[in-house]
C-alpha cells in the first residue's frame, strides 16, 4: 500500500499536467486526488443494502467536492466474525459494526485505533439507532404482542445465537430488560431468558440467517428481529408477514469508527474520515431512514417517522451497566447465557 | 553399501509374490532417493506438520487446567460426542451402500451407468455450503421430504438426524471410490474357480469378494469419517446448532474464535486432532489385520 503512493507521487511528477486540475481544486493534497482510491468498509449482517446506496451517495459527493474517484469495498458477515476479521489483519479502512464492545475488541487487542474512539464523532459514534422488534406471521395466530407471549407453551421464537450476532444480543438483552422490568429482578429474568430460548428451535449464527430460516423456511411463529431487517422482509415477501411492537426494546446503537493504523497505512485517512461524517449528512441520514434505520438527523427522523413507532427503549448503559459489564455477564463463557443451555 | 544385491522375493504361504521392500540404506535401482526424500520431508513439514504445530502451541496459553477446564466442559464434550458419533454412524452407514453402489457400478452394463458414476462425484464438487442449503430446502419441516417424515413423526432438519443426513451425503463418494479401483482388478478368475468347485453365491460372496476388498471398504469408510469429522459448511445449515443437541464441535471452534478465546478454540481442535488420529490408526490396524488375512 506505501508501494501505492510512491508510485502515485511519481507518477504525478511525471505528469505535471495533472496540476492544472489541481489548482482548481484548493485545499486537498495533489497525490491524493491523482489517483482513485480504494476504501473498505467492513460491515454487519442487515447494512447490505443501506451501504450500497450510502456508498454510490458519498463516491459521487466525493468526486463533485475533490473531483477524486473513489472506489468503497463493502464486507459483511456476523458482527463479531467482522470484528475478528480486522483483528486478524482485514484491512478495513473503516468499521460499521452491530455493537460497540466488537469495536472496543479492535481497540484494545489489535490496537488498530485509540480506545476513545467512540467520543470522536457525534452521537457517541453512532450516526443512527435501531431497535428489535417482532416480526410474525400474517395475522398474528399466536397473538403475539409483548414479550411474555414469547414463553407460551409451543410456540416457536427464531433468533440467531447472541454468542456470534451482534443483533441477537441486542435481541437477548431486550428481552432481558422487559423480563426484569417487569418485576422479580436478576432471577425472574433469568428464569424468562431459559423459558424463552427452550422455545426456541433453530439457532443460526447471523442475523440474516435467522430472518432465512423464519420467512423462507417458515420455521417458528414470531422472530426476533432487527426494525429494519423486519421491514425488509416485509418489502421482499410482503403480505405473509405482520411487524408487531412490543411494549419497550432496546435502543441499539451500531457505531462506527476508523481503524486509524490502517487508514495511515493506505493514505486514506482523509477520504475514510470525510465517508463516516458523511453519514451524519442530510443526504446519508435520508437513505438511513429510507432503509428503516433511525436516523439521528432531525429532519430526516421527521420524515420517516411514521415507520418508527415510538416505544419505550431501555439503554445498554442504563439497563446492563454498559457493554463490557453486559458482555462479562451474559455472553462471556459460563455466563448467563451459557447457563441457559447447561443440564442442572 | 550392498551394491546390486537385488533382496530376494518373499513368497507368502498363498503363493503370490510380492517384491520385498526396501530397507533403509539398500542400494536401489531408482535414482534420486535423497532428493526425493527432502521434498517429501520439506513438503510434508510445511503442509501438514507446520500448521498442526502451530496449533497444538496455542491451547497453552491457558494453561493445562485451562484446557483441561475447555474440554471437561459440558457443552464442548456435548459437541465432540456429537461429531465423533453421528460421524462415525454415517461413516458406518455408507460402506455397505458404498459397496453396494461400487458393486453395481463395475459389475453391472446398463444404460446411463457413465451419468450414474460421474453423480457420485457430485459431493465431492459441490461447495459444502451449496449441499447444506440444498439438504436443508429438501428436509426443512417445510421441504417435500422434511413434510414427509414429520407426518409419521420423524424430525429430519434441525436434529442430529439432520447431522446424520449431511455427513451421509458428503461421505458417500470417499468409500465409492475407495472401492471402485479395487473391485475393477478383482480377479474374477477367482471367483469362477469357486464357482466350479461349488460354491453358493452367498458363499462366493462371503468367502472370495468381501475378504479381498476389506482394506479398501475399511479405508474408504475411515476417508469418509475423517472427512465428516472436520465438515463445518453443509452441518451448520441443516443442523439446528442447539447447544447440548445439534451444535457440532467445528461450529464451538467458531463460536470460541468469534468470542475472542483463540486457546480454547485451539484446544478443542486439538482434541480433535488428537480424537481423529486415535480413530484413523485403529482403522488402519484392522486394515493391516484383514488385508494379511485377505491374502492368506
Amino acid at each position: 500500500m506505501t508501494h501505492d503512493l510512491t508510485l502515485s507521487r511519481r507518477s504525478l511528477l511525471a505528469t505535471g499536467g495533472a496540476g492544472a486540475v489541481g489548482a482548481l481544486l484548493p485545499g486537498v493534497a495533489l497525490a491524493q486526488r491523482a489517483k482513485p482510491v480504494t476504501l473498505l468498509n467492513v460491515s454487519y449482517d442487515p447494512t447490505r443494502e443501506l451501504y450500497k446506496d450510502i456508498n454510490a451517495a458519498y463516491i459521487d459527493y466525493w468526486k463533485g467536492r475533490t473531483g477524486q474517484v473513489l472506489t468503497i469495498q463493502q464486507s459483511h458477515g456476523g458482527s463479531g466474525k467482522q470484528a475478528r476479521s480486522v483483528i486478524d489483519g482485514l484491512q478495513a479502512d473503516v468499521v460499521t459494526l452491530a455493537l460497540a464492545a466488537d469495536i472496543d475488541e479492535i481497540a484494545t487487542r489489535a490496537k488498530l485505533l485509540p480506545a476513545n474512539w467512540q467520543t470522536r464523532l457525534p452521537n457517541n459514534s453512532t450516526p443512527y439507532t435501531s431497535t428489535i422488534v417482532f416480526l410474525v406471521r400474517k395475522g398474528n395466530p399466536w397473538k403475539v404482542r409483548d414479550w411474555p407471549d414469547l414463553v407460551k407453551p409451543g410456540i416457536g421464537v427464531i433468533t440467531a445465537n447472541p454468542k456470534t450476532s451482534g443483533g441477537a444480543r441486542w435481541a437477548y438483552l431486550a428481552a432481558y430488560a422487559a423480563a426484569a422490568k417487569a418485576g422479580g429482578g436478576d432471577a425472574a429474568a433469568q428464569a424468562y431468558m431459559s423459558k424463552l430460548f427452550k422455545n426456541v428451535p433453530v439457532l443460526d449464527t447471523g442475523a440474516r440467517g435467522a430472518t432465512t430460516t423464519f420467512a423462507q423456511r417458515r420455521i417458528g411463529d414470531v422472530l426476533l428481529s432487527w426494525e429494519n431487517e423486519a421491514y425488509l422482509t416485509l418489502d421482499e415477501f410482503g403480505p405473509n408477514f405482520d411487524i408487531v411492537y412490543p411494549s419497550s426494546s432496546i435502543l441499539a446503537e451500531p457505531p462506527v469508527a476508523l481503524i486509524d493504523k490502517n487508514v495511515d497505512r493506505h493514505k486514506t485517512r482523509e477520504q475514510a474520515t470525510g465517508y463516516l461524517n458523511f453519514l451524519y449528512s442530510p443526504r446519508a441520514q435520508d437513505i438511513i431512514g429510507k432503509h428503516h434505520f433511525r436516523p439521528r438527523e432531525a429532519a430526516a427522523a421527521a420524515k420517516y417517522a411514521a415507520s418508527f413507532k415510538p416505544i419505550p427503549l431501555v439503554t445498554i448503559d442504563g439497563a446492563f451497566g454498559g457493554w463490557k459489564k453486559a458482555q462479562a455477564t451474559h455472553f462471556a463463557d459460563g455466563g448467563v447465557f451459557d447457563k441457559i443451555y447447561k443440564p442442572s | 553399501m550392498t551394491d546390486f544385491v537385488a533382496s530376494p522375493p518373499v513368497i507368502r504361504p498363498g503363493g503370490t509374490v510380492r517384491p520385498r521392500p526396501r530397507r533403509w540404506k539398500e542400494h536401489s535401482i531408482l535414482p534420486g532417493f535423497g532428493l526425493s526424500l527432502g521434498v517429501t520431508l520439506i513438503y510434508l513439514g510445511l503442509i501438514v506438520l507446520l500448521p498442526l504445530g502451530v496449533l497444538a502451541m496455542r491451547p497453552w496459553e491457558i494453561g493445562l487446567d485451562g484446557i483441561v477446564r475447555t474440554l471437561t466442559d459440558a457443552r464442548v464434550a456435548a459437541a465432540l460426542k456429537i461429531t465423533f458419533g453421528i460421524s462415525f454412524l454415517a461413516a458406518l452407514t455408507n460402506g455397505p451402500l458404498g459397496l453396494l453402489i461400487a458393486w453395481t457400478l463395475t459389475r453391472y452394463e446398463f444404460p446411463g451407468r457413465r451419468i450414474m458414476d460421474a453423480l457420485v462425484d457430485l459431493p465431492f464438487a459441490l461447495p459444502t455450503a451449496v449441499a447444506g442449503i440444498a439438504l436443508t430446502t429438501l428436509y426443512a419441516p417445510t421441504g417435500p421430504l422434511g413434510a414427509l417424515a414429520a407426518k409419521i413423526g420423524i424430525k429430519t432438519a434441525y436434529s442430529p438426524l439432520g447431522i446424520f443426513i449431511a455427513l451421509v451425503f458428503i461421505g458417500l463418494p470417499f468409500v465409492v471410490r475407495s472401492i471402485q479401483p479395487v473391485l475393477q482388478d478383482l480377479d474374477r478368475g477367482v471367483e469362477e474357480a469357486a464357482q466350479t468347485l461349488g460354491a453358493t453365491d452367498l458363499q462366493r460372496i462371503a468367502y472370495v469378494v468381501i475378504p479381498a476388498l476389506g482394506p479398501a471398504i475399511l479405508s474408504g469408510i475411515s476417508l469418509a469419517f475423517a472427512r465428516a469429522v472436520g465438515e463445518y459448511g453443509s452441518v451448520i445449515f441443516i443442523a439446528g446448532n442447539m447447544p447440548m443437541k445439534t451444535e457440532i464441535a467445528p461450529l464451538l471452534i467458531v463460536i470460541k474464535l468469534e468470542q475472542y478465546d483463540y486457546a480454547g478454540a485451539a484446544a478443542i481442535g486439538v482434541a480433535m486432532v488428537a480424537i481423529s488420529f486415535g480413530a484413523l490408526i485403529g482403522m488402519n490396524i484392522l486394515q493391516m489385520a484383514l488385508a494379511r488375512r485377505g491374502r492368506t
